[in-house]
């Protein structure tokens, strides 16, 4: 679709789907424990968008600058299962900003209590892997993503630990010690319009993009914009508006 | 004398048994093993005589001669343009078929279309999967400017269109939009409000999901009355 | 000690129970979930499409080319996402298995990319995979002469048995894994490895056991393709 017509369209205030700048896509459903083999695990869809998270636990040693502290390491494979644009091969640049992007939604809002994740100081934590696999690309894969961490996050249990060895298979009761559950929504802008939750034909064709991480109190923890138009401040403003008003909303699917 | 296994209009799978005996004859979709045809596709059963062949249901659109398909204008040369339509290899236009008008030496073939544009053209020549050639001269074919593309399942293609286009025409009736559908899926809308626009995509994605229903002429006639008010 | 009783109670010929459903993934050409047990697989075809570096196409017929991976909590230890030697030759042998039923002899150039992915491990992957994989390729058009129908057979203990479990191939007094694929109208093998031990007389009883149980394999993905259009023609 040439860029003019969505842009056209944005010009009339209309979408290509019909929706309204501040309409969310419906529906927006998630699936808990969709891989038993995981200590969290969740599918999210988001209009035809769909994707996987998974949580795996890990033990070792920390950090050396955060030695009372758990560690949390989230990748993303963007397999060309979802999408036939996507290329096989290592995370390219894609993958690796929507798993940093997530990544830095949960760390900055603090949703895992690290200090929680600590064992043995300076010598033994837990390692919290989130991996995000996309299902069907109809974009947005931002924010269903982080929509499913965070429920994969909010049932993980911890598995069973004998000594300093993990239980490979066996789960406790024990879910993981969370603080705020942050959620992410994505603001597009075209043609100096800013619309909420954008479909494939709107990301491949906007100037601007703001993905907005945000926790139950409406604090901002953090921020990404995307695309290679430069934004005013009022736009930025107006987007990040947009983005809180809406996280609401996604925030009530996770229940 | 051979046996026919099936129906017609059955709903038939890889590997089902279509006919038994040497005087029954695989048709597209289908194949002979020892004495039997059987089907290739998942798909729905035709008996032609002897000839037993298998329309499929799913699958991409493959390029046939005398289609009229929907593409996008991806490169331009001094042998005309080329058209991607979805599938692996582009289409090519070559420069005597691309206008009804006569293009003269030299000219600047992006006056004529240019990367980006999109056209309806009719497929004149498939060799393999390589080579087709397509023509601008026949009817049927033009440019398409400011509107939009959707794509949809090829094989749904005959029930968007209708009993001669019964169920395209009152789609365009209804929306006052234009519309073309190529045979490969990729159907065009334009003219017409967004609202107008909108609507006509969503008959036609109607018409894509509930392809095998019955009545489908009502029940998109009465969709169309309803949104429209 | 013999392996009196199989430990989820089934009998020694018979496949865990399976679901499977196809057209699950809008974007793709085909696609299918085939689940076996506890083991859950995903499929996606992508097709006919181009072949990169050129040099790799071939006029003749298209090219028919699987990708095989494993989400990394689809297992109990997490596996590190990326292709390992094991997806590798998992790719291969799941060509291997479904080539002899796709006639690509009108598709010369292109190409059909096969995804298969497992979101749940347990034992069984590659055949939950094939399966999957199979559903998919007749989901996306490829024109097919049959269906490919996998399950693992083997040894446990004393017994030989269909359709192993993870906690069978880890039995204390030993298992033998052997999947195979066969083409359910031929009784065709396009799919053979092993690893354990067995004699040969053992293995050929394996063989037409498994020849047996996948039947139900071909039933369930027979449904599985007509479900998805239900109401069309007849």
């Amino acid at each position: 679709m040439s860029k003019s017509y969505v842009e056209t369209l944005a010009d009339k205030d209309a979408r290509t789907d019909g929706r309204k700048f501040d309409e969310l896509r419906k529906p927006i459903k998630i699936e808990l424990g969709v891989s038993n083999k995981a200590e969290g695990s969740a599918k999210v869809t988001w209009g035809e968008t769909e994707v996987f998270v998974g949580v795996k636990m890990a033990i070792g040693e920390p950090y050396p600058d955060s030695p009372e502290d758990g560690v949390l390491i989230t990748g993303a494979e963007l397999s060309p299962m979802a999408d036939p644009e996507f290329l096989s091969g290592p995370p390219g640049p894609e993958a690796i900003e929507l798993a940093r992007v997530v990544d830095r939604g949960i760390r900055e809002s603090k949703m895992l209590d690290t200090k929680k994740l600590c064992v043995r100081k300076g010598e033994l934590v837990w390692i919290v892997f989130v991996d995000i696999y996309p299902l069907n690309n109809d974009g947005n894969l931002i924010d269903a993503a982080s929509l499913a961490a965070t429920a994969a996050l909010k049932s993980a249990v911890f598995p069973k630990l004998n000594g300093d060895k993990i239980v490979y298979g066996d789960f406790t009761k024990t879910k993981i010690p969370l603080n705020l559950m942050p959620v992410t929504c994505t603001v597009v802008n075209i043609g100096g319009k800013s619309m909420v939750d954008p479909i494939l034909e709107e990301e491949k064709n906007f100037d601007a993009r703001i993905s907005v991480s945000v926790s139950e109190k409406g604090d901002i923890h953090a921020m990404q914009k995307g695309g290679n138009v430069g934004l005013e401040i009022d736009q930025v403003d107006e987007m990040i508006g947009l983005a809180v008003k809406k996280s609401a909303e996604i925030r009530k699917v996770l229940k | 004398m051979g046996k026919i296994l099936i129906e017609e209009r059955q709903l038939v799978v890889p590997g089902e048994e279509l006919a038994e005996g040497m005087d029954n004859l695989p048709g597209e979709g289908a194949f002979r093993e020892d004495d039997k045809i059987l089907s290739l596709k998942v798909g729905l059963a035709h008996i032609d005589n002897r000839l037993l062949k298998v329309v499929p249901l799913g699958g991409k659109y493959l390029p046939k001669d005398g289609d009229t398909i929907v593409g996008k204008v991806v490169d331009i040369g001094m042998y005309g343009w080329r058209v991607d339509f979805g599938w692996p290899f582009f289409a090519t236009i070559p420069l005597r078929d691309g206008s009804r008008e006569f293009i003269p030496n030299g000219a600047d073939l992006r006056q004529y279309y240019t990367f980006g544009d999109y056209v309806a053209c009719k497929i004149t020549k498939v060799v393999g999967s390589k080579i087709i050639d397509a023509s601008m001269k026949v009817p049927g074919t033009r440019k398409l400017s400011n509107g939009r593309l959707i794509k949809v399942q090829p094989t749904r293609v005959p029930r968007i269109i209708g009993k001669q286009g019964s169920m395209i025409s009152l789609i365009k009736e209804h929306t006052d939009c234009f519309i073309v559908v190529g045979q490969n899926g990729y159907v065009w809308i334009s003219g017409g409000e967004p609202d107008k626009q909108l609507l006509a995509v969503k008959a036609i994605r109607q018409v894509e999901k509930e392809a095998h229903g019955e009545g489908l002429t009502d029940k998109i006639s009465e969709f169309l009355k309803k949104e429209s008010k | 000690m013999t392996y009196a009783k199989r430990f989820d109670g089934r009998k020694f010929d018979e496949i865990r129970p399976m679901e499977a459903k196809v057209g699950i993934i809008k974007r793709a050409t085909g696609s299918a979930m085939f689940k076996m047990g506890n083991t859950i697989a995903i499929a996606a075809v992508y097709g006919p499409r181009d072949v990169f570096p050129s040099f790799l196409q071939n006029p003749s017929r298209g090219l028919l080319r699987c990708h095989y991976d494993m989400m990394s909590f689809s297992v109990t230890e997490r596996k590190r996402p990326g292709p390992t030697r094991r997806s590798n030759e998992i790719s291969r042998v799941t060509e291997s298995a479904l080539f002899p039923v796709v006639d690509l002899s009108k598709f010369g150039n292109t190409g059909f990319d096969i995804y298969v992915n497992i979101l749940q491990a347990d034992a069984g992957t590659r055949t939950a995979g094939i399966n999957a994989a199979a559903l998919a390729l007749a989901d996306a058009g490829a024109p097919m002469k049959d269906l490919v129908c996998s399950v693992a057979v083997g040894k446990v203990g004393d017994k030989i048995c269909v359709d192993l479990t993870k906690e069978e191939e880890d039995y204390k007094d030993g298992a033998t894994d052997l999947p195979i694929a066969v083409l359910p109208r031929s009784g065709k093998i396009t799919l053979l490895q092993m690893d354990g031990n067995m004699t040969q007389k053992e293995i050929k009883e394996a063989l037409e056991m498994g020849k047996k149980a996948v039947q139900s394999i071909k039933k369930l993905q027979v449904k599985a393709l007509k479900d998805k259009y239900k109401g069309a023609g007849k």
